[in-house]
């Protein structure tokens, strides 16, 4: 039960790179390779910070500011200096990879003995359990403390949605969408595209350095090498929850993103269970993304081919 | 209200594929008037209207519209003057956006935004009545993203779109070309509407003729790059679209001229 609940809390915590995906590849179709750095770069910061005494919140802020940042850095590269995409992404996330040892002044900063959201939120459904560690749910015995740390995840992912949401719906929040859709309309409506862009690859990467920093304090340390690969794995997030909606409305697509981020946490579970080697993780994700990404095409070449026949 | 001076743009220059496609352009337009511009291909007509867009920025000259020198203004700078219509009718909508999002958009064109709500009350119930004058029966289907939308209900969208916060300065570029007949004629008849009503300062560019004999107060016929008929007032009335058949035969004519002209001269000197 207890493996249960971790896997659905790493997938709430890792939804929040899902979302930064979504806002990078989805909504300005920039391929942003920066959140490899970024998921590190946030786990960095709010270690580093909490480790020196800072608060939890304030500390998981930072990292989302520090991800800003480094976001606005790639998207100052493709607008201001016409570096390409891939490639600006590429050399901040490189950049990162110093920057984060020296953040941390070693490749590995533990958080055992500190207080993090995650202790924070044990201590918080102890005392509303009035001190039981565990209680029994569909006779399953389920530890309070974990079950508190996925209450508190899964509210957080719940907020910052939310607040995603409402945001890509003000005048600002629209203009950022249609700047992913149509860049000639957006100039001819007054709208500073590179601007958009900066600012929106900014706010995909302070979305996914959160989702480092939750990720650190849950699983209890940040290590420079946490972040590899994990544009794939939010890209695989991102695919599976648009199959599980099916549609393009924005509201669903965000949750989708969340559900598949979830759901995508859940298969790779079952599949360690079965006995896949944690090593091919990675391999088993990119090959699964790749056949995200052909198979619509051989179906819809499949449909032309029996439109002719 | 628009004063343009001795504009040139060559593009690729000082490479072997160097086009002019601009060679010292003078236009004024009074406040108010609707002025045609055709001309054969490559002449030039969509270059002007873009070089006062600020899709690229000119070699030469100057521009300026409504007391602003907007020569070295951004694309994005100018849309506080000027609303666009383009000749593809994808080019001027959000299509993954919906109808009222569009709309929410072209409210704010040239002002700042910010963190304010997109879709007030207020702005969705003007959006409902001035969709509905479109007479497109889309005043339902404001919720509906634009993608769904055929080219001509589009061109008309965008076309309310270019001038909901009025423009001191409407560019019409070609922007029925690509539709067919019927709603060509539908958006002409929305355009002469706004412009009309409005009294728009506006620059169109056309390849038809008839819209070229019957619309607007002034007409410019363009060729290489250059201004090479004006027709105003009285003049520009009784023009016809065989007069306008006609005086493009004339540069044929002319161009052929040349051509027979510069082959005696190499065969004479080469």
């Amino acid at each position: 039960m207890s493996l249960l609940i971790g896997t659905f809390t790493i997938g709430f915590i890792l939804s929040l790179l899902a979302l930064g995906v979504f806002i990078s590849f989805r909504i300005f179709a920039f391929p942003d390779i920066t959140a490899d750095g970024s998921v590190t770069l946030g786990a960095a910061v709010a270690a580093t910070l909490m480790v020196h005494g800072v608060s939890p919140p304030l500390a998981s802020l930072a990292a989302f500011v520090a991800g800003m940042l480094a976001g606005a850095c790639t998207g100052t590269l493709y607008t201001r200096f016409k570096i390409n995409s891939l490639l600006s992404g590429i050399l901040v996330m490189t950049a990162l990879y110093s920057i984060n040892l020296h953040i941390m002044g070693k490749s590995n900063v533990p958080l055992l003995s500190v207080t993090t959201l995650a202790t924070q939120s044990e201590q918080i459904g102890l005392k509303l359990m009035r001190g039981a560690v565990s209680f029994g749910l569909a006779g399953w015995d389920v530890s309070v403390r974990d079950a508190s740390v996925l209450g508190a995840v899964a509210l957080t992912v719940a907020l910052t949605a939310a607040l995603l949401y409402l945001f890509l719906r003000t005048n600002l929040g629209m203009a950022m969408r249609a700047t992913g859709d149509n860049v000639q309309m957006v100039r001819a409506m007054g709208v500073n595209d590179a601007n958009m862009i900066v600012f929106g690859v900014a706010i995909s990467n302070g979305f996914v350095a959160l989702s480092g920093a939750l990720l650190a304090q849950y699983q209890g340390f940040a290590d420079v090498g946490m972040g590899i690969g994990m544009v794939v794995w939010g890209l695989a997030s991102v695919i599976i929850g648009e199959a599980l909606v099916g549609t393009n409305e924005l509201g669903l697509t965000i949750v989708g993103a969340v559900m598949g981020s979830v759901l995508f946490r859940l298969l790779v579970a079952v599949a360690l269970r079965w006995g896949l080697s944690p090593n091919d993780l990675k391999l088993i994700t990119a090959l699964f993304v790749f056949c995200a990404l052909i198979v619509p095409q051989l179906l819809r070449k499949n449909r032309m081919r029996s439109a002719h026949a | 209200m628009l004063d343009i001076q001795g504009i040139s743009k060559t593009f690729n220059l000082g490479t072997p594929n160097a086009v002019c496609s601009l060679r010292g352009v003078n236009l004024e337009l009074t406040a108010g008037s609707w002025v045609i511009i055709i001309g054969t291909n490559g002449s030039g007509k969509s270059t002007l209207l873009n070089s006062v867009a600020g899709t690229f920025l000119v070699d030469e000259g100057e521009i300026v519209l409504a007391g602003r020198h907007i020569t070295q203004w951004p694309e994005y700078a100018r849309a506080e003057l000027i609303g666009r219509v383009f000749q593809n009718p994808f080019s001027g909508t959000s299509p993954s956006l919906t109808i009222q999002e569009n709309l929410s958009l072209a409210a704010r064109r040239g002002v700042g935004r910010g963190l304010g709500w997109g879709l007030k009350s207020s702005l969705l119930a003007k959006m409902r009545e001035e969709v509905a004058r479109l007479n497109m029966g889309l005043e339902g289907r404001l919720e509906n993203a634009i993608g769904s939308l055929s080219g001509g209900q589009r061109q008309a969208l965008t076309l309310l779109m270019a001038t909901w916060l009025r423009p001191e300065l409407l560019l019409l570029d070609e922007h029925t070309a690509a539709l067919d007949p019927k709603s060509a004629d539908l958006v002409i008849a929305l355009t002469e509407q706004v412009v009309v009503r409005d009294k728009l300062t506006t620059l169109m560019v056309t390849h038809s003729m008839q819209q070229a004999a019957s619309l607007g107060d002034r007409l410019i016929m363009m060729h290489r790059g250059q201004i090479i008929h004006d027709f105003q007032g009285a003049e520009k009335r009784r023009l016809r679209p065989d007069d306008l058949l006609a005086r493009f035969g004339d540069v044929r004519r002319a161009e052929q001229l040349d051509e027979t002209a510069a082959e005696m001269l190499a065969e004479q000197y080469i």
